[in-house]
């Protein structure tokens, strides 16, 4: 036996897993992470299969590692099923959403000098760096309250921005920082 | 003419920037494997800095079109980005020579680091390094979105519209909490409507 127990699902519970994810990843619009509050209410509140800590930690694992954050989806399924969730919950996101931006961007490629296409893009790009902004708010705001680690934590942040936008410094630095500066208990 | 700070490339005669791309698929697959392990936090922020700033393949203002759609498109953000910008060079073959250099081995760290995870959660050390990090994740996003600020300079809406429509996305979001499915109904079509009225 290994050491990390999954609950056993039933082909059908896989199927049913597979085919929510399938759902979600035509809803999530702005990012997979837009789709967790249904994620949680799917495999936590209703079939109870991970609780809400192994749910929450699912996610802060996913962004502390390497790649894109969409990889929570992998670590909730693993955490539900083990590599069959992995592969279920990673097929389900990937698979709808990958087909119709294909199908999408040729659409747009090909009249990318239309009136219509390009007013599309003109319109939209406000609104991406509003959402960039909101996306760095929330992650930023679990970690940011008025004890000494929280301002340990505005001044680790404040100091990541600075070098990002002032230095060539890689990110990959930066995050190593933070590793050390939060492993002291100082953010 | 000369190109602005921070970009590759050179201007042609009408100027236009001759940008340099991707050789070939797996110079994809590798590029793109190479800015997913660097992505600490997201992608995102590495992504903007080799495609744009090292590599040229993009200019900034084709960055962020290329991120609004993805962003409008379901599905995650920069996979969606590395499915455009793939297709846009290699086709489907390098759509999808992006994404695996992107998903491939960052799934497998993932997967270890879940496993680990589960043995040394209690240690403070390691949910306090985990802290750390998830605070430096953000401000690399909010850098992010600072730099990309300057292409609001240029967006036809005119600046001050343009900025207004970004601290409305904001503020919908984050004080107001719409799903997003509203703000990009609402703001978004709002938006479109303006700029298709002042596109020639």
């Amino acid at each position: 036996m290994s050491a990390l127990v999954h609950p056993a699902l039933s082909g059908a519970d896989l199927l049913g897993l597979f085919g929510h994810f399938l759902v979600l990843s035509l809803l999530a619009i702005g990012g997979a992470i837009t789709t967790a509050p249904d994620m949680h209410r799917y495999v936590v509140a209703e079939h109870h299969w991970i609780s809400d800590a192994q749910f929450s930690a699912s996610i802060a694992i996913a962004q502390a590692a390497p790649g894109p954050n969409v990889l929570f989806v992998a670590v909730i399924g693993w955490n539900v099923a083990g590599p069959v969730g992995a592969l279920a919950t990673m097929a389900g996101t990937m698979l709808p959403s990958t087909a119709l931006t294909l199908i999408a961007t040729r659409w747009g490629q090909r009249r990318r000098d239309t009136r219509f296409v390009r007013a599309f893009k003109t319109g939209l790009t406000p609104l991406t760096i509003g959402l960039l902004v909101a996306t760095g708010w929330l992650l930023a705001r679990p970690y940011v309250d008025l004890s000494a680690r929280g301002v340990g934590a505005i001044v680790l942040i404040g100091v990541s921005i600075a070098l990002m936008l002032r230095t060539r410094v890689s990110p990959m630095w930066l995050v190593g920082l933070g590793a050390v500066v939060g492993a002291l208990g100082w953010a | 003419m000369t190109v602005p700070a921070g970009e590759v490339g050179e201007r042609d005669a009408d100027g236009t920037v001759a940008r340099p791309g991707p050789t070939s698929t797996s110079d994809l697959f590798f590029t793109f494997n190479r800015l997913a392990l660097q992505g600490f936090g997201g992608v995102l922020a590495v992504a903007q800095r080799e495609l744009v700033e090292r590599k040229g393949w993009l200019s900034r203002e084709e960055f962020v079109e290329m991120l609004a759609l993805s962003q409008v498109l379901p599905g995650p953000n920069v996979v969606n980005l590395g499915l455009m910008l793939g297709d846009r060079f290699f086709g489907v073959k390098g759509a999808l020579a992006a994404v695996a250099g992107m998903l491939a081995v960052p799934l497998v760290i993932v997967l270890v680091l879940t496993a680990a995870y589960a043995e040394f959660s209690r240690v403070a050390a390691v949910s306090g390094a985990l802290r750390g990090m998830g605070a430096v994740a953000a401000g690399l996003i909010i850098a992010t979105a600072i730099r990309l600020m300057t292409t609001l300079g240029s967006n036809r809406l005119g600046p001050p519209l343009a900025t207004a429509f970004a601290f409305f996305t904001f503020v919908t979001i984050v004080w107001l909490r719409w799903p997003l499915l509203w703000v990009v109904a609402g703001l978004g079509t709002t938006a479109v409507a303006i700029a298709y009225a002042r596109t020639p």
